[in-house]
């Protein structure tokens, strides 16, 4: 019996030690985790299954060119909320991190908060490729003139037509340049078909802010506080509005045209005409195989007399933490694997974006390339409207705003909402979401 | 030392030290820094003391509002709903009638959902709950005539599915404490009820329910926690934390977004705290009101 009390005595002792000791957790070593054949083993994380095949493709690349310093690549893919949720915790907890991470535009202000950022500097690793690279993007991972990551694509908006569906309607999508042309076509699509020519997203805060910057406006004022009741941002949601009334414009299964839902939609020809950034091409490829053939690319529709004709949506910077024990070799190889020529031959050829480095788009052995797969899918050749609209390619500076984050879920989860699926006149969903912004940024 | 061991009046700390142990280093001590964090603003590595700033957002916070009144009213509904229809199944199952093997088949089908994951099963019901109009719920609405419903868009369509969820999930546990509560019942009970000419349904209201009286408790009391903490229901449902104007949001997920995905911790905490206390006064409201923590009179 005494026994018996003994070893349970004991056993609730160890239970308490193991308990405690779980939770004191080893640190992390800061030493360079060099392998026996003297490569360096570099983690990276991503939220896209096709960045990381052309990640792989730049490693192995790299490893060709410097055979002094291979790389290991061990490349995770999470999805999308996971891969960020993760990233933060790892970082506030200092635990676990990788050494190289994709973030997605739209999240990177969270990871950038505050006086000590814990992503490395990478403003030195991008002295190289600087000059070819569009500076627009740059900034939008930049804070304060450092740049904490490194762009993937330009993003630039541009219109996707379904040729076969408006020549049914008897429309030339070619004589759409602007957005009066744009919502004269839809209403006379939408009145000789009856079905859906473009889309007014709800979940995706994507046309609004072209708009915006085809008007010349901004969401922040030039002290940073939140103005999204301002004239621009104003007249641009009344304006979708107006064209949504005129059935130029429909809402989407799945609330934007990049969801599962709308993709089959699409795919089916209820949506005639998307505008979006040009790295919806590879939606195109991936998810609507029946379009093959069907769908042109043209610039997209702007404001009269606009100086800005369209400018980057979506993207993702890739970063290096200053935990990474390797950083100087993360970086150095981030900078070749984003940011060099090769590397944006790679984007276009494996990921079908528009690369940030513009060498790559006059270079038509590889933007003409007949055997790729997204120049055989589409009618019209994207370089030839990417270089058409070049010199009006602008900057959304809200875009890398520290609220923007905020700003974006605001208007993807109630202002957009309440404008086109509920009817709330744009001025009134605005001055709405404006005040909330305002009690909920501080400001 | 062994004395000590050994006294009669060591002994029972003893043996619930392990539970102390643990209810103090993964429950109070982390309790006890979130009420730390909420008066703090938390960056990466700094942390800088701002009072009750973070309350006094809370407070004018429409959002966190929004998601109140919604895990509220998911609470309060679901209460309303996974007490009596588990309570009449329960009382069906524990009946004399029907065969033994179909109603254990029965019991059985209505348990698995629980041991179904959430995530999976909120994936299932967001494809029955879709837009298109090949989506299972717009069938059966296309059967009576209805057009296809956007379920997951409007307020009370989505309130309804996630009900809906609720129900499907954890209808068989309601179900399978009933049952147990029913069966520690004694039968006497019934048989002196029926010789004076007391009917089945007289017996259920009169019996069967006060009997399970502390079943009933229980299940209030875990419901009560549960509609208020729930959030990966409603997460898988939306594909995400994001739902239009908000209709899906929780409070739970209100501090997932703030925390988690905005980095706000500090604001975040003084969410958790905020819900923690609510929780609380709720249920200790209830218990006392049930006289749980009255001594029971034998």
């Amino acid at each position: 019996m005494s026994k018996l009390r003994n070893s349970t005595a004991a056993l609730a002792a160890a239970t308490a030690v193991s308990v405690l000791a779980a939770c004191s957790g080893g640190g992390q070593s800061a030493e360079p985790t060099t392998n026996a054949d003297g490569s360096t083993t570099l983690n990276m994380w991503t939220f896209a299954d096709v960045h990381a095949a052309y990640y792989e493709e730049m490693a192995a690349q790299w490893n060709e060119a410097n055979p002094d310093k291979e790389i290991q690549l061990e490349v995770t893919v999470y999805p999308y909320d996971d891969m960020h949720n993760k990233l933060q915790l790892a970082f506030n907890s200092g635990e676990g991190l990788p050494d190289v991470v994709d973030i997605e535009v739209n999240k990177f202000a969270n990871f950038v908060k505050g006086e000590t950022p814990p992503l490395l500097d990478l403003t030195d690793a991008a002295e190289p490729y600087v000059d070819d690279v569009v500076q627009a993007r740059l900034d939008l991972y930049s804070k304060d003139g450092r740049v904490y990551g490194f762009p993937t694509h330009v993003g630039a908006f541009v219109a996707f037509y379904n040729t076969e569906l408006l020549e049914g309607a008897g429309i030339d999508y070619t004589t759409i340049e602007t957005w009066d042309d744009f919502q004269e076509a839809g209403s006379k699509y939408h009145a000789a078909t009856d079905k859906a020519f473009g889309v007014a997203s709800t979940s995706v805060n994507f046309l609004e802010p072209l708009v915006t910057a085809q008007l010349g406006g901004q969401f922040f004022d030039a002290e940073g506080n939140v103005q999204v009741d301002s004239p621009e941002v104003v007249e641009a949601v009344s304006m979708i509005q107006e064209m949504q009334d005129a059935g130029a414009v429909s809402t989407i299964p799945g609330g934007s045209p990049d969801s599962e839902e709308a993709f089959g939609a699409i795919n089916d020809g209820k949506y005639a005409a998307i505008v979006y950034p040009a790295w919806y091409t590879s939606r195109y490829v991936d998810y609507m195989p029946d379009l093959a053939g069907k769908v042109a690319i043209a610039p997209a529709p702007v404001q009269d007399g606009a100086q800005v004709r369209t400018i980057g949506g979506g993207g993702t910077g890739t970063s290096v933490p200053v935990a990474s024990p390797n950083q100087d070799l993360a970086s150095e190889w981030l900078a070749f694997a984003k940011l060099s020529p090769e590397a944006n031959v790679a984007v276009w050829e494996e990921l079908g974006f528009d690369p940030v480095n513009m060498a790559v788009w006059e270079d038509e052995e590889v933007t003409k390339n007949p055997e790729n797969k997204f120049n055989k899918y589409f009618q019209t050749n994207l370089f030839d409207v990417l270089n058409e609209v070049k010199d009006g390619i602008g900057h959304l500076e809200s875009f890398s705003d520290p609220s923007w984050p905020t700003v974006d879920n605001t208007f993807t989860t109630v202002t957009l909402n309440d404008v086109y699926e509920n009817g709330v006149p744009a001025p009134d969903a605005l001055a709405k979401a404006q005040s909330s912004l305002q009690n909920e940024l501080g400001q | 030392m062994k004395q000590l061991l050994y006294s009669k009046r060591v002994a029972p700390y003893v043996f619930i030290l392990p539970f102390l142990i643990t209810l103090a280093v993964f429950w109070v001590v982390p309790l006890g820094r979130s009420f730390v964090m909420s008066t703090q603003e938390v960056l990466y590595g700094q942390a800088t003391f701002i009072g009750a700033d973070n309350y006094a957002r809370l407070w004018r916070d429409e959002i966190f509002w929004k998601a109140m009144f919604n895990s509220m009213r998911y609470m309060v509904l679901t209460i309303l709903l996974l007490v009596p229809i588990p309570l009449v199944l329960a009382a069906l199952v524990n009946a004399k009638i029907g065969s033994p093997r179909v109603k254990a088949f029965f019991k059985a089908s209505m348990f698995v959902p629980a041991l179904t994951s959430v995530v999976v099963a909120g994936i299932v019901f967001r494809l029955i709950f879709a837009e298109s109009d090949s989506a299972m719920m717009n069938q059966v609405a296309e059967f009576f005539g209805l057009g296809p419903v956007r379920w997951l868009r409007g307020d009370l369509t989505g309130l309804a599915a996630l009900l809906s969820l609720a129900l499907w999930r954890w209808t068989g546990v309601n179900m399978m404490y009933f049952v147990a509560g029913m069966q520690s019942i004694p039968s006497e009970y019934y048989e002196a009820a029926s010789m004076d000419g007391a009917g089945k349904f007289r017996q259920f209201l009169l019996i069967t329910v006060p009997n399970l009286k502390p079943t009933i408790v229980y299940v209030v009391t875990i419901s009560i926690y549960g509609g208020l903490a729930m959030f990966l229901e409603s997460f898988m449902l939306y594909a995400g934390n994001n739902s239009p104007n908000n209709q899906g949001l929780t409070v739970v997920g209100y501090l997932y977004r703030k925390g988690i995905e905005e980095n706000d911790l500090g604001f975040a905490s003084a969410v958790g705290v905020v819900l923690l206390v609510i929780v609380m006064t709720i249920n200790l409201t209830y218990l006392v009101a049930s006289g749980t923590f009255k001594k029971q009179e034998a």
